[in-house]
């Protein structure tokens, strides 16, 4: 897994100029060859484990690449992370520096190290060698509790593209935020190939997002099934006109695929299947929801798929080395991660219905369906309820609720609003149910559990 | 009450719920400009199943996604008959 460049080593000052655009602001990789967005201070971080806290994506965009191969390990904080797992997380990653722009919480106090970073990138009179082979740190999403962190190798992580030849033409551009998994994959396309990337911005309007990597010639955008959903509902779906359209991160179903084929009938309308832990498996270019059954009877590019008990295992060289901080174990016995995707054989395919344990998947946010059932159950007047997932043409899914009501004889429409009050106080939005129906009973299996349908 | 209005009325009900401004409402105003976002749509899309007893994105095969608030009662209307 040596690899002979960090990825500073890839930028280079060749014209034409390659940029990440931000919403804001760009940053171009000839500068960045040979400067600094750390204020110089890169030499202090050798051999750290540095968290990475960027209040922007441009800034996360620059720092990793002067971390890599100075930095012993990069822990990459999600934008979404919740300030109360910070010590967990700095604990856990043994963190002995940050380096963000992130207004220092209380929690990075006790970090020995603080160094800011920036997207102005400035002169470095002197760069530190690359000695480390660097690991990258990556959370996972929708755990109840302190999200898991995995650790990767830039080996690992590129393993999936390294081989292809680069292509100057491409522009990358993505809905992705690339601070997490399937975002930094991008990232990483965009310097390995020395190529432009069109970052996202949190709370940008969907338009705005369309206009600005219409602007750049974005030729490769990848996304969300619910990204794509509500870009082609924006007028300004018409500034962009990609020839290469990918999908991951939800179920890909048929609509949303014949969609795009129709909004960009030249473009290769394409969805993958890839997660934190187990890596890019797999990419479907045939328009068609699923994946082929011959997918896991045969290994491709170094990825072997099995299914068993209903859900997709997968071993390759891309999977994550190991959780961090934890002795949980990623794989099993031979290798195989299974992430709790379900799948099912219809005819030659396979098609994806849902996350084991009924995890369910709102526009790419997560809810526990427990954790729903435990506000509702708060309220004194229910005795049960269940939390499910109803499928929406908007968001892919959405929470509802079946409840069981004590007996008494009070305007049971009158408990329903309270009951959604109580869940609007106390959760986000995502997780507070659509609908509530009152219902006489729940079914209840054999282990005293109640009974949930997968998917 | 007529579909166009029972619409309006929802879209009025979610705003509120979700904590946002609603713009003026009109045939040709644009969906995402609406101040609903995607889980606000979502919502509104499942409330009108519950008021309607149809879904019509997801019962039909016609994979157009309205524009507007005028194409979005169309929608319907349509799927009502």
């Amino acid at each position: 897994m040596a690899r002979a460049e960090t990825l500073r080593q890839h930028l280079s000052d060749n014209s034409p100029e390659r940029c990440f655009f931000g919403r804001a602001a760009r940053a171009c990789y000839s500068h960045l060859s040979r400067g600094t967005c750390l204020g110089g201070r890169l030499a202090e971080l050798t051999g750290t484990s540095v968290l990475l806290a960027a209040g922007n994506q441009l800034t996360a965009a620059l720092a990793p690449i002067e971390l890599d191969g100075v930095a012993r390990r990069i822990t990459i904080l999600p934008p979404d992370a919740a300030p109360e797992h910070f010590v967990a997380l700095i604990a856990g990653a043994e963190v002995d520096a940050v380096v963000g722009d992130l207004n220092s919480p209380s929690e990075f106090y006790d970090i020995p190290l603080r160094v800011a970073a920036s997207p102005e990138i400035g002169a470095a009179d002197t760069l530190p060698a690359p000695t480390f082979q660097t690991e990258w740190v990556m959370l996972t999403s929708g755990t109840t509790g302190v999200p898991k962190m995995v650790a990767h190798t830039v080996a690992g992580l590129t393993a999936s593209f390294a081989a292809k030849p680069p292509d100057p033409s491409i522009v990358w551009g993505t809905f992705y935020d690339i601070r997490r998994y399937g975002g930094l994959q991008i990232f990483l396309r965009a310097v390995l190939g020395g190529t432009s990337l069109v970052l996202s911005s949190a709370g940008e309007p969907v338009a705005e997002h369309l206009a600005r990597l219409g602007e750049h010639g974005v030729t490769h955008l990848l996304g969300t099934p619910t990204h794509w959903r509500r870009a082609l509902m924006s007028p300004a779906i018409r500034k962009i006109s990609p020839r290469y359209v990918r999908l991951s991160g939800e179920i890909a179903d048929q609509a949303i695929l014949d969609s795009l084929r129709a909004a960009f009938p030249r473009a290769v309308v394409s969805h993958a299947f890839a997660s934190t832990e187990a890596g890019v498996a797999f990419e479907v270019s045939d328009g068609l929801a699923g994946f082929p059954v011959s997918y896991v009877e045969q290994v491709r590019d170094g990825v072997e798929m099995k299914v068993e008990d209903g859900s997709l295992r997968i071993r390759s060289p891309r999977t994550a080395l190991r959780y961090v901080g934890s002795a949980a174990r990623l794989a099993d016995r031979d290798g195989f991660v299974d992430n709790g995707d379900m799948v099912e054989r219809r005819g030659d395919r396979y098609v994806f219905t849902g996350r084991r344990g009924g995890i369910i998947n709102i526009g790419g946010q997560k809810v526990h369906p427990e954790e729903v059932e435990a506000v509702i159950n708060r309220h004194p007047r229910v005795r049960m309820s269940l939390v499910r997932s109803k499928r929406s043409p908007i968001t892919g899914a959405l929470v509802v609720a079946d409840v069981v009501l004590r007996s008494g004889n009070d305007d049971v429409e009158a408990v329903k609003g309270d009951i959604l009050t109580l869940c609007r106080d106390a959760l986000p939005r995502h997780k507070v149910p659509a609908s509530i129906s009152i219902v006489p009973a729940l079914d209840v299996a054999a282990s005293g559990k109640l009974a949930r349908r997968q998917g | 009450m007529s579909i166009k209005l029972t619409i309006m009325d929802q879209m009025a009900q979610v705003a509120g719920e979700h904590g946002k401004q609603l713009a003026p409402l009109s045939d040709d105003l644009v969906l995402l400009d609406s101040g609903l976002d995607s889980l606000g749509f979502a919502v509104l899309v499942a409330r009108l199943e519950d008021k309607f007893g149809v879904d019509p994105f997801t019962a039909s095969e016609d994979a157009a996604f309205p524009v507007t608030l005028g194409d979005f009662v169309k929608v319907y209307e349509n799927g009502a008959r």
